[in-house]
């Protein structure tokens, strides 16, 4: 018998060996993920910095924008952006090689590790590139003199804190389909596309067609993309929006977590 | 009497209405190599899962390790390694950190773990291989190293779902090979298996599972003294003469078997049988005297071929 095996250890520290695993299998992409974290703002601040937001404020002053110049509008929004496509990506593929492609997580359960342990492991996995990436991109748009360090440090929590809670639910809806290629496609198409789209990144959701806005104010994008302008320049909501938007991902955070755990006992317990 | 380390009592699984574990009773006694042989769908994977403490069972009882899975799973698991019957090591990392990763399941020290992988890695004769990914392996490697995988919590118990399926006779023997070492440092096994050979091999007893029921139980030996005959004599007619001798057959032993190639006729002595045969001038175009194996076993209690 193996007397160094604690399982009351296990018990409060078992998500963090999922999480341990989790970056040591995210380390293997590690070159992908700096490329992207870095490469994605990059692209942005350059492009639409310099180019289309010259563009946009010659063309509509800043108007449109609510008073701020386009680049200091849009970048909250691409913050949040990237840091909810980093969740997607650390939340959907982990929990269908889990199951399906490799089934990790089967493995994983055959230790003293439980269901519940793996959900929590691999979310805190999620939130650790989704840190990367926020800080990041942070970093380039204090570099590139779009925010200051004093006004926007708030951001990165409640950046954070939006993909963690995309994560959830994303985490939970994974589990919960059996036939995952179709549902990659479904996903991509119908949700991931129109939610990138219509939450109101490049121009104000307000500005859209009314029978596009539930899109947005479905999308936790939206939520985060306003509150991440709330937070970086003083960008005005009502008490009542602030309520709103914490409420819709704090929602979202739990009915997330509530289905993934179910759905992973449910599935492991087979 | 040895301390019984698993004991279930009317175990019973089902999936919906499907019955796949049918109240089924066994033991199994520390440091003993216990086996359940049976062909697919025989509830094999089903009562390894719940032995596992990761699949609940229906109804019935089961203690592993003095505990009930169902209250005290991961107090369990802690102390199994599991083989399952597919590998779901990570292909995408190495060896080593395939089994680092699984030990920190266990709460298990860097430093500890660090240490037993060299350690397994020449039990699994797999040091060559340490810092290659394990989709670059080969499928008797993966199954070497899910087993070392399973190892590295120094399990009390070692469950192996079908240890060998899959591989070739080589592979296979050096897998028979390492499982011997680990039978003869006391480990106790649990083991699966459609391999007759396999279960000959390795299991010092073993229950012979069909339709989730046991249909009987015992030492290899034991089973093949109580069901069939010392020896069996194979002949082949051509596939159109058989039926038309076989009731010739019949009446010169105990018991005979049909199968679509070939008869099996169940004897003492198989080459006097053969003899007589041939005096009878039947002529039989191949035959073959074998000692009975757990195949025969099988075949009395069920009717059908392990390996359909
Ligand atoms: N999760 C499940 N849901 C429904 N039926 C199942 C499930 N798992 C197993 N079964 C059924 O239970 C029966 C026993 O399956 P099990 O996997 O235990 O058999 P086995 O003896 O391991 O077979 P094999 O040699 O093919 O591995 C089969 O008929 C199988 O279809
Ligand atoms: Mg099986």
């Amino acid at each position: 018998m193996n007397s160094g095996i604690n399982v009351t250890k296990i018990r409060a520290r078992g998500a963090a060996y999922v999480a341990e695993a989790r970056i040591a299998q995210m380390m293997k992409w590690k070159g992908i993920i700096a490329i992207v974290a870095i490469g994605n703002p990059l692209f942005y601040l350059v492009a639409i910095g310099i180019g289309i937001g010259v563009l946009v404020n010659e063309n509509s002053g800043t108007s449109g924008t609510g008073g701020v110049e386009y680049i200091t509008f849009i970048a909250p929004a691409l913050l949040a952006s990237a840091a909810l496509t980093g969740a997607l990506d650390e939340a959907m593929f982990p929990v269908m090689e889990g199951f399906k492609w490799r089934k990790l997580f089967y493995a994983i359960n055959s230790t003293p590790i439980n269901p519940g342990q793996i959900v929590l492991g691999v979310f805190i996995g999620a939130l650790a590139r989704v840190v990367f990436t926020v800080v990041c991109y942070w970093a380039l748009l204090i570099a590139f003199g779009v925010v200051t360090i004093s006004e926007s440090w708030d951001v990165i929590p409640i950046t954070i804190f939006a993909a963690g809670a995309f994560a959830a639910v994303i985490m939970g809806v994974t589990a919960s389909v059996k036939n995952e290629d179709y549902f990659m496609t479904v996903l991509n198409r119908m949700i991931i596309m129109p939610m990138f789209l219509f939450s109101g990144t490049f121009f104000p959701l307000s500005s859209m067609p009314i029978f596009i806005q539930p899109i947005g104010w479905i999308s936790p994008l939206w939520h985060a993309t306003e509150l991440g302008r709330y937070f970086s320049y003083g960008y005005s909501i009502s008490s009542t929006m602030l309520v709103i938007h914490f409420g819709y991902l704090i929602g979202m955070m739990i009915v997330g977590f509530k289905l993934a755990n179910q759905k992973f006992a449910e599935r492991l317990a087979k | 009497m040895p301390e019984s380390l698993i004991s279930a009592r009317g175990l019973t699984k089902k999936y919906g209405d499907f019955t796949a574990v049918d109240a089924i009773d066994f033991d199994v006694a520390k440091g003993e190599s216990f086996g359940l042989l049976g062909p697919n769908g025989a509830g094999k994977s089903t009562t390894m899962r719940i032995i596992a403490a990761t699949s609940q069972r229906t109804s019935g009882s089961i203690s592993i390790l003095g505990r009930d899975p169902e209250e005290h799973g991961p107090q369990i698991r802690a102390h199994l390694g599991v083989v399952p019957q597919q590998d779901n090591l990570d292909g995408e990392l190495t060896v080593t950190e395939n089994l680092f990763i699984y030990g920190r399941y266990f709460g298990l020290s860097k430093k500890f773990i660090r240490n037993k992988i060299e350690e397994l890695l020449d039990f699994a004769q797999l040091q060559e291989k340490r810092d290659s990914k394990v989709e670059a392996l080969s499928g008797g490697m993966k199954r070497r190293l899910t087993i070392a995988r399973a190892l590295v919590s120094e399990p009390d118990i070692l469950m192996l779902d079908e240890p060998t399926t899959g591989l070739d006779p080589q592979a296979r023997h050096i897998l028979w090979d390492r499982l011997f070492r680990l039978k003869e440092t006391g480990v106790t096994l649990v083991i699966t298996t459609h391999f007759m050979d396999e279960a000959e091999q390795l299991c010092d007893r073993l229950v012979v599972m069909d339709k989730g029921k046991i249909m009987a139980e015992g030492s290899p030996l034991e089973l093949i003294k109580k069901y069939s005959t010392k020896e069996v004599l194979e002949v082949r007619f051509g596939s159109e003469r058989n039926k038309e001798v076989a009731p010739v057959l019949r009446d010169m032993c105990s018991r005979i078997e049909e199968l679509p190639d070939r008869i099996l006729m169940y004897v003492e002595d198989g080459e006097a049988l053969l003899e007589e045969i041939v005096a009878k001038k039947l002529h039989p175009t191949t035959s073959l005297v074998r000692r009975s194996s757990l195949e025969d076993v099988f075949l009395r209690l069920t009717g059908r071929s392990l390996i359909e």
